[in-house]
């Protein structure tokens, strides 16, 4: 039933999203937009050496999206530039195959039952592929999800 | 509360006209299917499906071009559906009438042929802030090639067009005015007479989006004397990739065809080619056939039940609906004109549409959620996206219920 899509964990994100603030001293940004929905997002990450120390976001979207912001940039710090972008390969795989869920990805795991709804995909990646273009280039132009 | 239907005149049998959609006797996610979202495409009767089904099995030859008995049935069936559908919008001649894929490639005819030949620079076109993206990109893009001025105008909260607004921006400038008749976004229905009257005093002409008119209200383009009058078949309870373009025949007489190739010619050299009479001049190539003569088919089971008899149908269903919504605390209709048909758009406090959508879809209710392919009206309401509940006359007063007691379920998950 729908709520195998919105676990727990998800409404609280949501509801109460986590690192929902601009960053004045981020030292990578991107925006995110998914114009199926109309969801737009905007993505500081603060990289020192090797490491993410902080990734926080603005911007409205949906309760998948939302918390998927919210976990995402929950899970990042500390993380290698390497371990984030394996990270989203990883979440990607988790949502798109019907491979054993990874127990690697920690609490985003919760995402697993957007597998079985195809339309609500994009939401929970949205926030990974702005991370992938914060992460690997000085994108000038929004990423999208289409 | 569904008391109501009883309202309703006794000729009008909803529940004898579902045993005609086959569709709609389905289970989703294990509810009975509640389909709200007949404004993106309406479902169709077994006389669609069959009409369809016969073409293939049975007529199933090009048309115009042979001699042979099916090449003459199938021309047949597909002209028929000329006839029926001058008789649907009450056309002066059915030779005013152009096959064209839908609404878009309609509104796409007449800006590549008529306006890459009239607007120049400095002309100005006005459409209006309610328009989907169909009536909008075209125009933009002819703009753009002449050098002319696209012009809005502009609407009030409740998603009705400022008419002073409006006669204002006309003036000796204006080559065409371009709106919709209804609104798929907001169900508006505009004043398209006015509208077309007042472009014609300022010399401008003057073409209608009649995509959500025309299956929810009478069309009668002798009345508007629109020069211009688009609609799509699969809206109509008809196929999809087929629909009509109405054009005034002298207005289409001096306009260059849309495309080149087969059957809009009468003679064909290397040196030059002289083109076919109309209708035929804007429809080259082999057409959507079977697409035709599913058209006339769904014409035929419209014009049976009666296009006014819908019309007050639906009537009563949408204020049914308005009500109900209206008591749900936190949710918000978008597009609350005094006239209006078809579409009840809203949003809910707190909630995004699309998590509306995918909660109402597991119980078995289709509705639209997103920006309806009208993202200036969004930005106008400052909303992301809606979700709209769009009605055909197929649906009943236990479907509005249904999607009352659905919205209290996405109400208690994100609450």
């Amino acid at each position: 039933m729908v709520h195998d899509l919105y676990q727990e964990i998800i409404l609280d994100h949501s509801k109460r999203p986590r690192n929902c603030h601009t960053m004045a001293n981020a030292t990578g940004q991107a925006d995110g937009y998914n114009p199926l929905c109309g969801d737009k997002l905007k993505l500081f990450i603060r990289i020192e050496g090797d490491i993410v120390k902080d990734a926080s976001f603005v911007g409205s979207g949906c309760a998948i999206s939302t918390a998927s912001a919210s976990l995402m940039t929950e899970s990042l710090k500390g993380k290698t530039r390497e371990e984030a972008l394996k990270m989203l390969d990883k979440f990607h795989e988790l949502l798109t195959t019907d491979t054993a869920v990874s127990q690697d990805l920690g609490k985003l795991v919760v995402f697993c039952g957007v597998r079985d709804y195809p339309a609500r995909v994009k939401c929970a990646t949205l926030a990974w592929h702005t991370l992938k273009s914060a992460l690997t280039n000085n994108a000038a132009e929004p990423v999208s999800t289409e | 509360m569904s008391t109501l239907s009883s309202v309703v005149a006794p000729s009008f049998d909803v529940e004898k006209i579902r045993e005609d959609f086959p569709v709609l006797k389905q289970k989703v996610h294990g509810k009975p299917l509640v389909y709200l979202d007949s404004a993106a495409t309406a479902q169709k009767p077994f006389a669609v499906i069959d009409a369809i089904r016969r073409f293939h099995e049975v007529d199933c030859a090009n048309i115009h071009r042979g001699v042979h008995e099916l090449s003459q049935r199938s021309t047949a069936a597909y002209e028929e559906t000329r006839a029926k559908a001058k008789h649907f919008l009450n056309a002066r001649s059915k030779d005013e009438l152009i096959f064209v894929r839908g609404t878009t490639e309609g509104i796409n005819l007449v800006t590549s042929s008529w306006g890459r030949k009239n607007v120049k620079e400095g002309d100005e076109i006005i459409i209006s802030a309610m328009e989907h993206h169909s009536n909008i990109v075209p125009w933009q893009m002819l703009c753009q090639e002449a050098g002319a001025r696209l012009r809005v105008i502009p609407m009030n909260e409740r998603g009705e067009l400022l008419m002073e607004e409006y006669a204002k921006l006309l003036n000796p400038r204006t080559r065409m005015v371009a709106v919709t008749h209804v609104s798929n976004a907001l169900g508006t229905i505009n004043p398209v007479r006015e509208i077309i009257e007042m472009a014609h005093k300022a010399g401008a002409l003057a073409l209608i989006d009649g995509a959500q008119a025309a299956p929810h209200i009478k069309v009668d383009l002798q009345a508007l004397d629109a020069d211009f009058y688009t609609f799509s078949g699969h809206k109509v309870i008809g196929p999809t990739g087929i629909g009509i373009l109405y054009g005034k025949t002298k207005l289409l007489n001096a306009m260059p065809p849309y495309q080149g190739g087969g059957d809009m010619i009468k003679v064909v050299t290397f040196e030059k080619t002289t083109y076919a009479d109309l209708p035929y001049k804007f429809e080259a190539g082999t057409p959507n056939i079977a697409g035709g003569i599913g058209l006339g088919a769904a014409l035929d089971y419209t014009n049976a039940l009666g296009i006014e008899k819908i019309a007050a149908y639906e009537h009563k269903l949408l204020e049914y609906g308005t009500e109900a919504l209206l008591q749900i605390p936190g949710l918000k209709l978008i597009g609350t004109a005094k006239e209006k048909a078809s579409v009840l758009s809203f949003v809910i406090e707190g909630i995004h549409p699309h998590d509306i959508g995918t909660v109402l879809d597991r119980q078995g209710i289709a509705v639209r959620t997103g920006h309806h392919c009208a993202q200036p009206v969004m930005d106008f309401f400052n909303v992301p996206a809606t979700t709209r509940a769009s009605l055909a006359f197929y649906n009943t007063f236990g479907e509005i219920d249904a999607l009352v007691g659905g919205i209290k379920k996405v109400k208690e998950i994100f609450s």
